[in-house]
């Protein structure tokens, strides 16, 4: 048994590495007008698919090893959603050929797999909520949908850099710069996490619980900046804390998970700097030379195709299959939970983009901001709700 | 009705921006839908008579424009998504934690977010999706989509009917998609024809006019899905009736029948075992993950049930005979069905109380030598209890849930018996005065230190109680149609394109023009194949990206 996930750990791993080739070989093709027909596209396309492949290898020898899908915690659905949007890309790849997608949708597929890496990866078991077969179908379809609409996420945020008048600073560059500094914050974080864990750093924190009559210890694999309110540090020779985290955050463990997302932050935005002291102008100044030979209509087309292609099945999976279970499970198939809420919210701005896109005007640039807001709700679904705002879908 | 008869012999109902048939613009209509600022022609709903922009004088009429605007639709869907949200800020009532320290959503909110949570409970947000102005949006949602589809739908179907092969050149010229080619061959134009048939467009002919379409079937989707959506509210506006919806909650010991509530008395239910298992923290699999998690993990949680009908007795007023129907587990993601109802596991207490036996013995008795027995069944507990002894043991007070509250005093915190206590007057034989025992576990209290008898806990029985709710749900099949129309029309809509090219002879040559309602990518790559090795001239794309 314990074989089988140490293989399918490998198979993650050279997923990854394949797909990191396979970036590099898609940046080859900047500048040549020539878009799928070259050799650096075709080696690229190539990689990726092995890549895909492999990972599928990685998910159906970790469902082997521990019986059951692998989409039942963070780190497992982090890595399929990374998977489904290597998908993505492969499908609008081949619908579009467009070579300059694979330099960006790569990349976010590689940082959300190493994100899902920062996670606890042993292999845990399912506590009865989760035993049905509808937990197979129901996370595998909404994972794919979204990996779909991650495309049109990618190819939006193509189209700004390439479109952004970078000669002066506007609101537009300056909202710009925000998008790609919070993909850099996910930089640092897996930076943060990595080097600590390398470290093997640990500070225990006892402090008392939301019931107030007992307490609770919390492991930091990260320096405390902040304690968790009214904590005692337990662990001798670690660094102090700065400050204790204010009352109102009582989510589970919210000590440590706060001082993890100031720990990405000085990371990231340590990262952020050091990349503009080096190219001494704004990060979409420094892409946007590159993507000249991108035609921005066929970028607006993708980024709708993907909406387009990615909607049903988001409604399919995320409300029509989520609703099936949730009779099955629980006698009520809504029921308002944030996670719910969320994907309702999720499904309404989807809709609202599409209705949008029957309108002059919201063509090209506004839709490839609503592309960047979509990602950023996927995005809070998956990560704020789950960590944050707890509920019956909470994983941590 | 002022009709519009076009130059091209068709007539228009009033307010067409493009001919019907030959899709010349009508002249006085172009601003309608904005075509006289542009170049190209505005073709979202090929260019038909709406009614919203047609009729603006009545109320009805306002109305009727208010609701059939997409932007109106779009601002609707917005509000609604933020208003969700506000509501995912802090839990609402139902998922107040049970580990709260007052689960009383007066006290709770400002107890534990302080004066956001005060805020935000006082403005009812912590019953935010079942508010009036909740519904009230939802409801306007789905006006919207009624009036938006019918406003839409009825010309958009007559336009696509009515539409011929012979179009307008203007039409042509001012499509998104269009080439002019001077000369062009009979054969040249037979293979166009070959390859449109071939990449299975309909060809309709008239008088070498050629209009090539397919797939205009994805036109309907969106009306619908719409129709798909508008059938999901209706079903959740059945769902507020006790005629369609019925849920109740029911604890049920083990051992003991009850009735199912909701079902008029007619079943019962018996819960012969509730097991709650843990996975075992030796696992091989899973040791890692269940080491780190610290506490027991769940595996499973199941009811072994028996459901009976209750049959009609003979004589009126008498117990009912109960007929077994159905026996089975009631596990988590299995619920159990019958008629009508089915049962879901939704909850447990474990270890409370069946029963308790005591003995009285002389307080001095090292030996505690019996004097006497009884036992309390807590299903039905007695006030008095009389030995064969002779002794009479009166219960004085019960706290089935005892703990001490705020000022001292005893008191129960709940119904059930999880931790039983008695105040006893204990009655000898001899008819002298009683004594007051204080007894619960782990205390025996003589309130007075005189006491001659002494009660004392000889054996308990514990058992435990599932947690189950029933439902009969009617409207479910509705939501299902509904879901099902909704799926079919969205992939309708979303999947495939309706494409139309359309070739004008003029001269010898021809006007070539396409128009799509997305992926225009592919039509371009269907002129491509279509025009392969003719001379024909390739379509240029004339949009103007909007910045």
């Amino acid at each position: 048994m314990n074989n089988l996930i140490e293989l399918s750990s490998m198979f993650l791993y050279a997923a990854f590495l394949l797909y990191l080739v396979a970036t590099l070989f898609f940046s080859f093709t900047i500048g040549s007008r020539r878009k799928s027909d070259g050799k650096a596209a075709k080696i690229g396309i190539t990689l990726t698919i092995l890549g895909f492949i492999t990972q599928l290898g990685y998910f159906f020898t970790r469902w082997m090893g521990s019986g059951h899908a692998p989409v039942s915690n963070m780190f497992e659905y982090m890595a399929f959603l990374g998977m489904a949007t290597v998908l993505g890309f492969i499908i609008l790849y081949f619908i579009y050929k467009v070579t300059i997608l694979g330099l960006f949708a790569l990349p976010i597929a590689l940082i959300i797999i190493a994100y899902a890496s920062m996670f606890p990866t042993e292999v845990a078991p399912l506590v009865p909520s989760l035993q049905s077969h509808w937990l197979y179908i129901h996370v595998t379809t909404v994972s794919l949908s979204q990996g779909i609409l991650t495309i049109s996420f990618v190819a939006g945020l193509i189209y700004l850099i390439r479109q952004i008048d970078q000669t002066k600073t506007t609101k537009r560059t300056t909202w710009l710069e925000i998008t790609l500094y919070a993909l850099i914050l996910f930089v640092g974080f897996i930076l943060a996490t990595t080097l600590f864990n390398v470290m093997n750093y640990q500070a225990v924190f006892e402090y008392p619980n939301n019931t107030g009559n007992g307490t609770v210890e919390t492991k930091y694999h990260m320096p405390p900046i902040a304690a968790p309110t009214d904590g005692t540090l337990l662990t001798d020779d670690v660094m102090q804390p700065w400050f204790e985290i204010p009352e109102w955050m009582h989510g589970t463990d919210a000590g440590r998970k706060f001082n993890t997302l100031l720990w990405s932050i000085i990371f990231g935005t340590g990262l952020y700097l050091l990349l503009r002291l080096v190219f001494r102008k704004r990060l979409g100044a420094t892409i946007q030379p590159l993507l000249q030979k991108t035609r921005p209509d066929l970028l607006d087309e993708i980024m709708y195709r993907s909406v387009a292609i990615g909607f049903p099945l988001f409604t399919l999976g995320g409300l029509i299959f989520a609703s099936i279970w949730a009779e099955e499970a629980w006698g009520r198939f809504w029921g308002w939970d944030p996670k719910e809420v969320w994907a309702l919210i999720t499904w309404f701005f989807y809709a609202a983009f599409l209705h949008l896109r029957l309108s002059r005007g919201w063509h090209g640039e506004k839709s490839a901001w609503l592309a960047t807001i979509g990602f950023a709700i996927i995005m809070f679904n998956l990560i704020v709700v789950n960590l944050v705002l707890a509920g019956l879908h909470s994983y941590a | 009705m002022k009709k519009i008869k076009c130059e091209c012999g068709h007539v228009n109902p009033e307010g067409t921006v493009l001919c019907e048939s030959c899709g010349k613009p009508i002249e006085e209509n172009q601003h309608i839908d904005g075509n006289d600022k542009k170049k190209l022609l505005n073709m979202r709903y090929d260019g038909t008579a709406r009614r919203s922009q047609t009729y603006n004088k009545s109320i009805v009429d306002k109305i009727w424009s208010f609701f059939s605007s997409v932007k109106v639709g779009v601002w609707l869907i917005v509000i609604a998504l933020i208003a969700s949200a506000v509501g995912s800020i802090f839990p609402q009532e139902q998922y107040i934690p049970a580990d709260a320290v007052s689960r009383d959503p007066a006290i709770f909110y400002e107890e534990r977010y302080g004066i956001p949570g005060q805020i935000f409970y006082q403005l009812g947000f912590h019953n935010l999706y079942s508010s009036w102005w909740y519904m009230i949006l939802i409801a306007l949602i789905g006006i919207s989509l009624v009036i938006c589809s019918l406003d839409r739908f009825v010309p958009l179907f007559r336009a696509l009917r009515k539409q011929k092969a012979k179009r307008h050149a203007t039409f042509l010229q001012r499509q998104r998609l269009f080439s002019q080619t001077d000369h062009v061959s009979e054969e040249d134009m037979e293979t166009v024809k070959q390859r449109l048939k071939k990449q299975r467009y309909n060809i309709t002919e008239e008088d070498g006019h050629i209009l090539a379409e397919k797939g205009r079937f994805s036109r309907w989707g969106p009306y619908v899905n719409h129709i798909g959506l508008i059938i999901i509210l209706l079903a959740a506006l059945l769902r507020q009736t006790s005629v369609f919806y019925m849920e109740e909650y029911v604890w049920v010991r083990e051992g003991e029948k009850q009735v199912i509530p909701g079902t008029d008395q007619q079943y019962y239910i018996e819960n012969k075992d509730f097991i709650l298992e843990n996975y075992d923290p030796e696992d091989e699999k899973f040791k890692d993950a269940l080491a780190k998690e610290g506490a027991p993990v769940a595996s499973n949680y199941q009811t072994n049930a028996v459901i009976y009908k209750a049959m009609e007795p003979e004589v009126t007023g008498a117990e009912p005979e109960l007929k077994k129907v159905e026996e089975g587990s009631i596990r988590l993601n299995e619920p159990i069905k019958f008629d009508k109802y089915v049962v879901y596991q939704r909850g447990y207490q474990q270890n409370e109380f069946s029963s308790m036996s005591f003995k009285i013995h002389e307080t001095d008795d090292a030996d505690e030598q019996s004097l006497g027995e009884f036992t309390v069944d807590f299903t039905s507990p007695k006030s008095e209890y009389e030995l064969e002894s002779g002794f009479k043991v009166e219960i004085n007070n019960y706290y089935p849930d005892y703990y001490l509250d705020d000022k001292g005093e005893p008191a129960s915190e709940t119904d059930y018996p999880r931790n039983p206590a008695f105040v006893m007057m204990v009655y000898p034989p001899d008819g002298s005065e009683p004594e007051i025992s204080f007894l619960g576990i782990g205390k025996n209290i003589d309130a007075t230190g005189e006491n001659n008898y002494k009660v004392g806990i000889t054996n308990f029985e514990m058992r435990d109680v599932s947690g189950l709710s029933v439902r009969r749900d009617y409207s479910l099949p509705y939501f299902i149609v509904g879901a099902i129309i909704f799926m079919i029309g969205v992939i309708q809509g979303m999947y495939w394109h309706h494409r139309r090219i359309w070739i004008r002879p003029q001269d010898g040559g021809i006007l070539l023009a396409a128009h799509t309602n997305k992926n225009w990518h592919g039509v371009k790559r269907d002129i491509e194949k279509m025009i392969d090795g003719t001379n024909i001239q390739m379509v240029t794309d004339q949009q103007e990206l909007d910045k």
